[in-house]
């Protein structure tokens, strides 16, 4: 007998997403950005708020109404195999959504189209009749990618699509989408907990915790000057392979608190190297200046259309080791 | 840990009452025990006499309701056939039964979880292909066959075992074998996926990792965790145990609850045929119970039913 | 290059070395016949020293390791040697290398939370390790159990030591791994991709334990990881492996400054940053082959830009990289693509180059 507890997965998160344009979520496990995705998707009612899409809001219902918007918005998935179908061949996989949408033409032409696709994503013809299990595991996440383009979607929602793959594969799958995204110029949520990754992919990046963002802003600002706590935490413990060592690293003590028990005022404090009492009490609220937003107390404006970042814990980082 | 008790004790009631129910339907659709225990030449006034002395007049859903109100006071009924408490008809057979399913299930566990073991730790050997194969042949071949090649072999060719009867503790051999050899068949293919899919564990290669010898990673790692899913399976077996015991006791003609049942149905003795029945469910439904909670006990994930931190 | 006898090959000094791997070999029983998954590892570390060992999925990095200390199971035949602190291990009786594992050498895996047994209480699982090494039962068990919580930094440990595994977090799972390490007072310490099912902030915590402990107790380490950053961050010396051979070894400096083989590069060239202007991946082609379906000589001859004829002939070995007498790569043609190198180099497109140039610029 479970005892019955509210859990906020995603708590009154806010974005929009222009037309061409690629979002990046980025944050640790449980912090919500799956959550957003499948919300986004309209495969989650939102206990409160609304999707639009196009300008009309995504029924969280199986209605035929949402069937016609999903044409539009396809999803990447993080593990290809699970994606796919055991026993069908992959051509027949990449046309199955001509067939449940009841477009295409004919059998042969949507055969033909679905052959067009594999080559745009760099499958071989002779691989056509090969069954999922034939396939390395970047050729696998390409026949997903291949199937979520076959209805020319507006919007691509990615989760993870490249976090099972070796670094090497991750390389041709990332610069495919890239190199698609430039060709058919869909919209694209992209999700994943490497900022490498998402700073590669992404126009805009959102930082999630504990199912809220707390910052917004072009990548190289977020990730180079970051203004909110977390997020300076999370870029200076991202590794590189250049100069890391030498690098001011923050390690944040502690685990991420369990969502069901979110804690009082801003949510991170606990974490939080630079909280002071105002952040255990006050929960801040996203503001926005110019194309960044933060979601910190001590995240100030710096006047002018700009924010200064909060204080970095240099001396308070080794505490927390 | 309370609440987890608790559920299971409820569920295992609805399904006690669930088999009542189902028990009392099947047997009152199906012939009219008037008929078949006064013959068919009686007079009318006879048939309407027994009717109406066993309630037998009444709409079916009135007679479900008395027949349960009776239950709940303890009372299971009288046998048709010579009016002693149907309770007291069965029981007196149950020791009976119990001399020979005991046996059959420590046989059964014994024997089949050793070989279980043994199988998986020797995996794609000549051990494991013979035991698997003993096993597929095992729970393929129906328990009266099983019994009457057995009864061939030691009764009738070697003559070192009696065939049927009561009367000694060698009779007692092969019916409880018969009984236990399928029994084991089933629980050895399953403990031997249980094993295998624990020794796959990373578990297991950090216990070898930390210095410990193969024979303890086996006891001390491997076994806790393949209990877990061999559990399972013991619960039907205990259930299942009791069930065949009809056909067992049949065969090797042992006087136990089986052969009772059997009588009893073919003479529509209502009573005990619904006594017997509740008595083989509740079994299942107390064996299933006392694994429920057996997991509780080995599988702390389960103990603690709210969500993990 | 061709075989002019120019190439020297790398011969490290024997006796620096705590742990020696010299042409280890691992052929798996597939049934009707073996397949080769190690085809000749050569790696050392030397004391207090943490050598990073990189490379994609199926190179072998992980196998190495456990054929080093037998467990890898009844399927697999080990052949080559494996000297630790002058005792062959190669060969030993599984009774005979229990005394090592865990010991002298223990182990922490990727997935902390599958990595230790469910059913088993943390204190339990702990002082199995103690009891097993250092002869420690009951009283004196649970409270050097309860100190070695302590040092790895759990809060709570006399509580933390009556629970179960699925009651800590992933992060909380691997302390509990590593302390258990300890037990044993290890002189090395192999941590099998460590951090990999971690969080980014939990994984700098557990890096930062890790190197703390290393200060502390000047044990090597083998660091295995598939993350390059990982690897520069923690590595002093680096081996990268591709289809069950080393094909490049060098100080962590030398490697991610001067790749030598070109794999090496594809894989640093394949690698988004986080700092640096963004510019396209430059894409490794293809996969990595199947251990049963390798192409003749050189196991990345297909995938590679520079292959010519002669890196079909026969599998390179090991040979110092030009005027660097800490760092070999085993390609034939490392002095062409050198060559090839400097021409490029002044091109801004060229990424290593490039990154290089520009960390420099941020330092200095």
């Amino acid at each position: 007998m479970v005892t019955k507890a509210t859990l906020k997965a995603v708590d009154g998160v806010s974005f929009d997403l222009a037309r061409g344009e690629v979002l990046g979520l980025v944050g640790e496990s449980g912090c919500g950005k799956s959550t957003t995705a499948r919300l986004t998707l309209g495969q989650l009612p939102p206990s409160a708020g609304e999707v639009i899409f196009e300008g009309k809001t995504v029924p969280s219902s199986r209605t035929q109404q949402w069937r016609n918007l999903r044409r539009h918005m396809q999803m990447i998935y993080q593990d290809p195999l699970g994606a796919l179908d055991r026993r069908l061949p992959i051509i027949e996989q990449i046309a199955e959504p001509y067939t449940i949408h009841g477009i295409g033409g004919s059998r042969a032409e949507r055969r033909e189209k679905a052959q067009a696709l594999m080559l745009q994503v760099g499958l071989r013809p002779d691989q056509a009749s090969s069954y999922p299990h034939e396939l390395s595991g970047g050729q696998r996440q390409r026949v997903v990618i291949a199937r979520a383009l076959a209805l020319e979607p507006r919007l691509l929602v990615c989760d993870e699509p490249v976090s099972a793959l070796d670094v090497s594969i991750q390389a041709q799958v990332l610069n495919l989408l890239d190199d698609l995204r430039r060709k058919t110029g869909f919209s694209a949520l992209f999700i994943s907990h490497d900022l490498k990754v998402v700073r590669q992919m992404a126009d805009r990046v959102a930082v999630m915790y504990l199912g809220r963002i707390v910052e917004e802003g072009p990548p190289e600002d977020v990730f180079h000057a970051p203004l909110h706590p977390y997020t300076q935490a999370l870029v200076s413990a991202a590794p590189s392979i250049h100069g890391n060592r030498g690098r001011n690293r923050i390690v944040l003590s502690g685990d991420p608190p369990n969502p069901v028990n979110v804690p009082g005022g801003c949510p991170f404090h606990p974490r939080c190297p630079v909280a002071v009492v105002r952040c255990r009490t006050d929960v801040p609220s996203l503001s926005r200046e110019g194309d960044r937003a933060v979601s910190c107390h001590l995240a100030g404006s710096a006047g002018g259309g700009g924010f200064s970042p909060a204080p970095h814990p240099k001396s308070k980082a080794l505490e927390a080791v | 840990m309370f609440l987890y008790v608790l559920s299971r004790i409820a569920r295992a009631l609805i399904t006690v009452a669930l088999i009542i129910t189902l028990a009392f339907v099947i047997l009152r659709m199906t012939g009219d025990p008037a008929t078949i225990i006064l013959g068919p030449d009686a007079p009318p006034e006879a048939y309407e006499a027994f009717r109406r002395n066993w309630g037998l007049d009444q709409p079916l859903f009135i007679q479900y309701l008395s027949y349960f109100a009776a239950i709940l006071k303890g009372d299971l009924g009288q046998s048709m056939r010579d009016g002693r408490a149907a309770l007291d008809v069965v029981m007196e057979r149950v020791p009976l039964t119990l001399l020979l399913t005991v046996p059959a299930l420590l046989f059964n566990l014994v024997i089949g979880i050793t070989a279980g073991i043994f199988a998986a730790l020797n995996r794609n050997s000549w051990i494991d292909r013979a035991i698997m194969t003993a096993s597929v042949t095992g729970f393929t071949v129906p328990s009266f066959v099983m019994g009457l090649v057995l009864a061939l072999i030691f009764a009738v060719k070697l003559k070192v075992l009696p065939s049927g009867g009561s009367e000694t503790w060698q009779h007692t051999i092969l019916p409880s074998v018969t009984m236990g050899l399928i029994g084991a068949a089933i629980i050895a293919r399953f403990t031997r996926s249980a094993m295998l899919e624990v020794l796959g564990q990373p578990y297991i290669r950090t216990a070898s990792a930390k210095g410990l010898n193969w024979t303890d990673v086996v006891i001390q790692h491997a076994l806790p965790n393949a209990a877990i899913p061999t559990l399972t399976i013991i619960g039907f077996m205990i259930g299942s145990l009791v069930a065949g015991a009809v056909v067992v006791e049949s065969i090797f003609s042992w006087p136990g609850v089986g052969r009772l049942l059997v009588g009893a149905v073919a003479n529509r003795d209502l009573a005990v045929v619904q006594v017997i029945l509740i008595l083989i469910g509740f079994t299942m439904v107390l064996a299933n119970l006392i694994v429920d909670l057996a997991y509780g006990v080995i599988d702390p994930r389960l103990r603690h039913s709210t969500p993990a931190k | 290059m061709t075989h002019s006898g120019k190439q020297t090959i790398f011969k490290p000094k024997q006796q620096d070395f705590l742990i020696d791997v010299r042409g280890l070999t691992v052929d798996f029983d597939i049934g009707n016949h073996y397949v080769r998954a190690l085809h000749g590892v050569d790696l050392s570390i030397r004391r207090g020293e943490t050598l990073g060992v990189v490379g994609e999925s199926g190179c072998g990095k992980s196998i190495t390791w456990l054929a080093v200390l037998g467990l890898l199971g009844g399927g697999a035949k080990v052949s080559g040697s494996a000297r630790f602190d002058g005792q062959e291990l190669v060969g030993l009786t599984p009774r005979q290398l229990t005394a090592f594992r865990g010991g002298r050498i223990a182990l922490i895996f990727q997935d902390p939370a599958s990595a230790l047994n469910p059913v088993h209480r943390i204190g339990r699982q702990i002082a199995e390790a103690l009891r097993l090494h250092r002869g420690l039962t009951g009283k004196a068990a649970k409270e050097e159990a309860r100190r070695l919580l302590d040092r790895v930094g759990i809060s709570n440990a006399a509580q933390r030591l009556n629970e179960y595994p699925h009651e800590l977090s992933g992060g909380m799972n691997q302390r509990v791994m590593i302390a258990m390490a300890l037990a044993g007072e290890p002189d090395l310490l192999i941590a099998d991709e460590p951090t990999t099912a971690l969080d980014a902030t939990i994984q700098a915590q557990i890096l930062d334990l890790l190197r703390d402990l290393q200060a502390e107790t000047h044990m090597a380490m083998a660091l295995i990881s598939h993350d390059l950053g990982v690897i520069a961050d923690m590595a002093d010396r680096v081996s990268v492996m591709y289809a069950g051979r080393v094909i490049e070894e060098a100080s962590a400096e030398a490697l991610f400054e001067r790749p030598a083989h070109p794999y090496t590069r594809g894989l640093i060239g394949a690698l988004p940053d986080i700092d640096g202007p963004r510019h396209r991946l430059e894409a490794i082609p293809g996969a990595v082959p199947a251990p049963s379906a390798l192409p003749p000589g050189c196991a990345f001859s297909d995938r590679c830009s520079h292959v010519e004829t002669i890196c079909h002939k026969g599998p390179p070995i090991l040979g110092l990289v030009g005027g660097e007498d800490d760092h070999s790569a085993a390609c034939v043609r490392l002095d062409a693509i050198e060559d090839q190198e400097l021409n490029l180099a002044s091109q801004p497109s060229k990424l290593v180059h490039q990154r290089a140039g520009l960390q420099e610029g941020v330092e200095a």
